[in-house]
């Protein structure tokens, strides 16, 4: 056997939430020597994700990805984290895959590898020089997780470690329905009592039985709960959770948010109308669906023009706390650049513009997500009359990740200053 | 303390991390000035609850960094930023003479960090704190694999880091406790050295047959390294503690079959018939120890076994012949072992023979006898049942709280890079193959 010790491969930290950064560093390689970073990732469906770079070492056999330059890959430049924002699907996957985490109990496992040479392909069938593993956690220690089901509710709380009582949050996704727990985990993971709300399973919109009413229920079972702070309670909604976010901050007589986090979001809502209703009005405008050069459907189309008529829109003029929207200019998905200026309008035709907080990122697609996690373009999407397409969300990889990476700090520090800093600074302001 | 303080933000970072690395404690969100408590609580496997607290005044902007901030008092006092950890120590009304050490590495060390108001230093579980977090404190790094070892007789695990190798190889071994010790090869592990922690008073083969070990069990497991596919077998190296000292040097200097890269040789001594094997070693000690001595708290002193050092060369290791490179790290307030007298021993007989340049000494003042990887709770005596004698006492390590854990931090840091620059370092010969791609 030959007297060559492998080289050092270090992930710093070791184990980590699934938003904080980590280093990842190669030691003990011959001097300038090339090198690939490589990251493989098997999500719960089974399938593979890798992201690679390539990179050159220095003159005392160093590569750190935090310092140095990646010259190909899925990432160039200098991209502390491009080892998981830019992975992707290995060849031969199905089209359409979206990486989201069902059991957020257990951490992501990430092997980080390094190879000799620029390799491009085929990493499953070498030998790398040096591979360590990563954990990216959801959850951090002491976070409990509690499935509620109360008063016709459905959803899982996050509750932060230690005693309390803590600010609260209701947390709701999007279109596509079922119960999605990660966002509210990393919510409870930094401070905030986190409610993952359910309100459709997977393609049933159309039947969901849903009314205003439970959304208020639901935000009153977070501000009721004995560990939670009644009065500084938010609301954080992506995509049709934005919408309900807008509508219940503005219209409900019984929710008073402390604050609002809108992503992707839009308010054209027909006043009074009921969810199921919303819906047939989406299925009327269904002609104005495109398909791009892949058969991917683009639904932003349906959105536009914004109406003039306030009779379709949600009366924004009438919230009363700080709200954070953040959208994407290649959202393909929904009309919210657009929707966001009108609604900016109307707040300053109606005197609260000073509530109003607006993240744009160019580039950037509908699924604005938690950092660090790939960026998908385009998944399958299961419609209300059952079928299966893929929907076009948009985003560029890289200005996509790096809104995510911006927004989730700009979206934590506007939580905490709406609702941990205490009230003689906000009397002060 | 009218206003009542809520929304105190307590984080710690990294919320789960390795054994040996360092945390911040931060807490913000306070009122400028105000007096807080941090306090940590830890429920130990054997079901024993230790705790470290420590006052703190907070700044001008409502925050205090246990890193960069002062402790007023507690447990400890000054900035020490992993003062929390080391300075546990088991609540009031516990059974005396506690020693903590971790035997299941698969799981982790949970601490509960909490904040409470005011200078507090006693009835901590009796009040809802401000605020509280769990911290988790790992032995094994994700990916390191645990193997049970029992081929060739032997008792031991072997811990392999992630990824192909091969790895530098290590041999660790413990003191007259006996028991099969994991956490320091875990962690070792954790940094990229392949080590197997070995049984070798309490080994299954001494159960079932009421005989220790010989000095071939020691090669055998040196060779379960050598021959390991993910091992290099040119890169061994042997680290000891106590007893595993003696037994260290003595494969250094004398074994035909280990050629060891270095070696680590901690709270040991040289001093032991020559060559002699566990057996004769432990009956070496047996036959002084009339010169125990009690304190005044009937803890038992036993450095004198070993006093004074010997002059006959058939009873010490014969250092000067030693090849490879030596650390010796020993407590200068050792009260089991005469540590520091051998080192001072082992260094003259190095010098004269022309070797010393092999020697680096670490020996830290107010240190004691236990010197083990950093952060966890120090124990000035503990119970203490050994394998020869079957009688419960309470032995006496030596050493003071802080100083103690400081020598632990700085010595396994040292022991970490000591162990790379023999390990990992030194000119990488596959260069050539390499610079043909």
């Amino acid at each position: 056997m030959s007297d060559t010790v492998a080289p050092m491969l270090s992930v710093f930290p070791s184990r980590a939430l699934v938003d904080e950064n980590f280093k990842v560093v190669v030691k003990n390689l011959p001097p300038g020597c090339p090198v690939t970073l490589h990251s493989l990732h098997q999500c719960e469906d089974k399938h593979y994700w890798e992201a690679y770079g390539h990179y050159t070492s220095n003159h005392r056999g160093t590569v750190s990805v935090t310092d140095d330059l990646s010259f190909g890959g899925t990432y160039t430049g200098k991209e502390a984290m491009g080892l998981l924002w830019s992975m992707r699907p290995v060849p031969g996957s199905r089209e359409g895959l979206r990486l989201r985490r069902r059991n957020v109990c257990s951490p992501l496992l990430v092997n980080i590898s390094v190879y000799r040479g620029h390799v491009v392909e085929g990493f499953r069938e070498q030998a790398p020089l040096a591979s360590s593993l990563t954990e990216r956690w959801y959850m951090a220690p002491g976070v409990q997780r509690t499935q509620i089901r109360e008063k016709g509710v459905r959803g899982t709380l996050f509750l932060p470690p230690g005693p309390g009582p803590f600010p609260g949050m209701l947390d709701m996704w999007g279109g596509g329905g079922g119960l999605v727990e990660y966002r509210s985990a990393l919510l409870g993971s930094h401070g905030y009592a986190s409610l993952a709300l359910e309100y459709f399973a997977p393609g049933e919109l159309k039947s969901a039985d849903l009314e205003f009413n439970y959304f208020e229920t639901a935000f009153n079972i977070v501000k009721y709960h004995p560990q939670v702070m009644p009065d500084r309670v938010g609301i954080f909604g992506l995509s049709i959770g934005a919408v309900l976010t807008i509508l219940l901050a503005a219209e409900s007589s019984f929710v008073k948010p402390s604050c609002c986090v809108c992503i992707s979001g839009n308010h054209l809502y027909p006043r009074g109308a009921t969810i199921k209703e919303v819906h047939q009005v989406l299925n009327m405008k269904s002609p104005k669906i495109r398909l791009d050069e892949n058969n991917y459907e683009i639904w932003r189309d349906m959105g536009l023009p914004i109406p003039d008529d306030l009779a379709h829109k949600i009366d924004v003029g009438r919230i009363h706390c700080p709200i954070m929207l953040v959208n994407g200019h290649d959202d393909q998905s929904w009309a919210t650049v657009e929707s966001s200026d009108d609604m900016a309008q109307m707040m300053r035709a109606a005197g609260n513009l000073h509530l109003l907080t607006r993240l744009h990122y160019p580039d950037a697609g509908h699924l604005i997500e938690p950092p660090y996690t790939p960026l998908f373009r385009a998944t399958k999407f299961v419609k209300d009359t059952k079928e299966k397409v893929i929907l076009l969300w948009g985003g560029q990889t890289k200005p996509h990740s790096d809104a995510q990476e911006d927004s989730w700090k700009k979206i934590l520090a506007f939580l905490e200053q709406n609702l941990y800093s205490s009230p003689t600074l906000k009397a002060k302001m | 303390m009218d206003r009542k303080q809520c929304c105190v933000k307590l984080s710690v970072q990294p919320s789960r991390g390795l054994m040996d690395e360092k945390f911040i404690v931060l807490v913000q969100n306070v009122f400028p000035g105000f007096q807080l408590t941090l306090h940590a609580l830890y429920k130990c496997e054997d079901g024993h609850s230790w705790e470290a607290f420590a006052h703190y005044t907070a700044s001008a902007i409502g925050t205090v960094n246990i890193s960069e901030d002062p402790s007023l008092g507690g447990t400890y006092s000054g900035v020490e930023p992993m003062g929390l950890l080391w300075s546990l120590r088991p609540v009031p009304g516990s059974k005396p003479w506690l020693r903590m050490r971790k035997m299941n590495v698969q799981t982790p060390m949970e601490v509960t960090i909490s904040v409470y108001p005011g200078y507090q230093t006693e009835g901590f579980l009796d009040q809802v704190p401000l605020a509280g977090v769990v911290v988790e404190r790992w032995y094994m790094a994700p990916g390191v694999r645990r193997i049970p070892v029992t081929e060739a007789g032997l008792t031991a695990t072997l811990f392999l880091p992630p990824g192909p190798g091969p790895f530098p190889g290590l041999l660790d071994l413990w003191g007259g406790g006996g028991k099969l010790v994991e956490y320091r090869s875990a962690l070792l592990a954790s940094h990229g050295f392949a080590s197997l922690a070995l049984d070798y008073l309490t080994a299954k083969v001494t159960i079932e047959t009421g005989k220790m070990v010989d000095n071939q069990y020691f090669e055998r497991a040196y060779k379960v390294l050598e021959q390991h596919p993910q091992i290099l077998s040119s890169r061994i190296a042997i680290i000891g503690l106590s007893l595993g000292t003696s037994i260290t040097l003595k494969m250094a200097v004398y074994s035909q079959v280990a050629k060891l890269r270095c070696v680590v040789c901690i709270s040991g001594s040289h001093v032991q018939p020559v060559d002699g094997s566990v057996e004769q070693i432990m009956s070496f000690f047996n036959k002084n120890a009339e010169k125990t001595r009690f304190n005044n708290e009937n803890h038992m002193i036993c450095r004198d076994l070993l006093l004074p050092i010997p002059t006959d060369p058939s009873l010490k290791v014969d250092v000067g012949q030693l090849q490879c490179p030596l650390l010796l790290v020993v407590g200068e307030d050792d009260q089991n072992w005469p540590t520091h007298e051998s080192a001072m021993d082992i260094k003259e007989m190095m010098e004269r023979a022309g070797n010393s340049h092999l020697l680096t000494l670490l020996s830290y003042p107010d240190t004691g006898h236990l010197i083990e990887p950093p952060f966890t709770p120090f124990a000035k005596a503990s119970s203490f049942r050994a394998v020869s004698s079957r009688q419960k006492l309470v032995a006496l390590w030596g050493g003071e709280t802080a100083a103690h854990s400081r020598a632990q931090e700085d010595a396994w840091r040292k022991t970490l890079v000591f162990l790379r620059a023999n390990l990992y370092g030194g000119v990488n010969t596959g260069i050539a193959s390499f610079s043909n791609l």
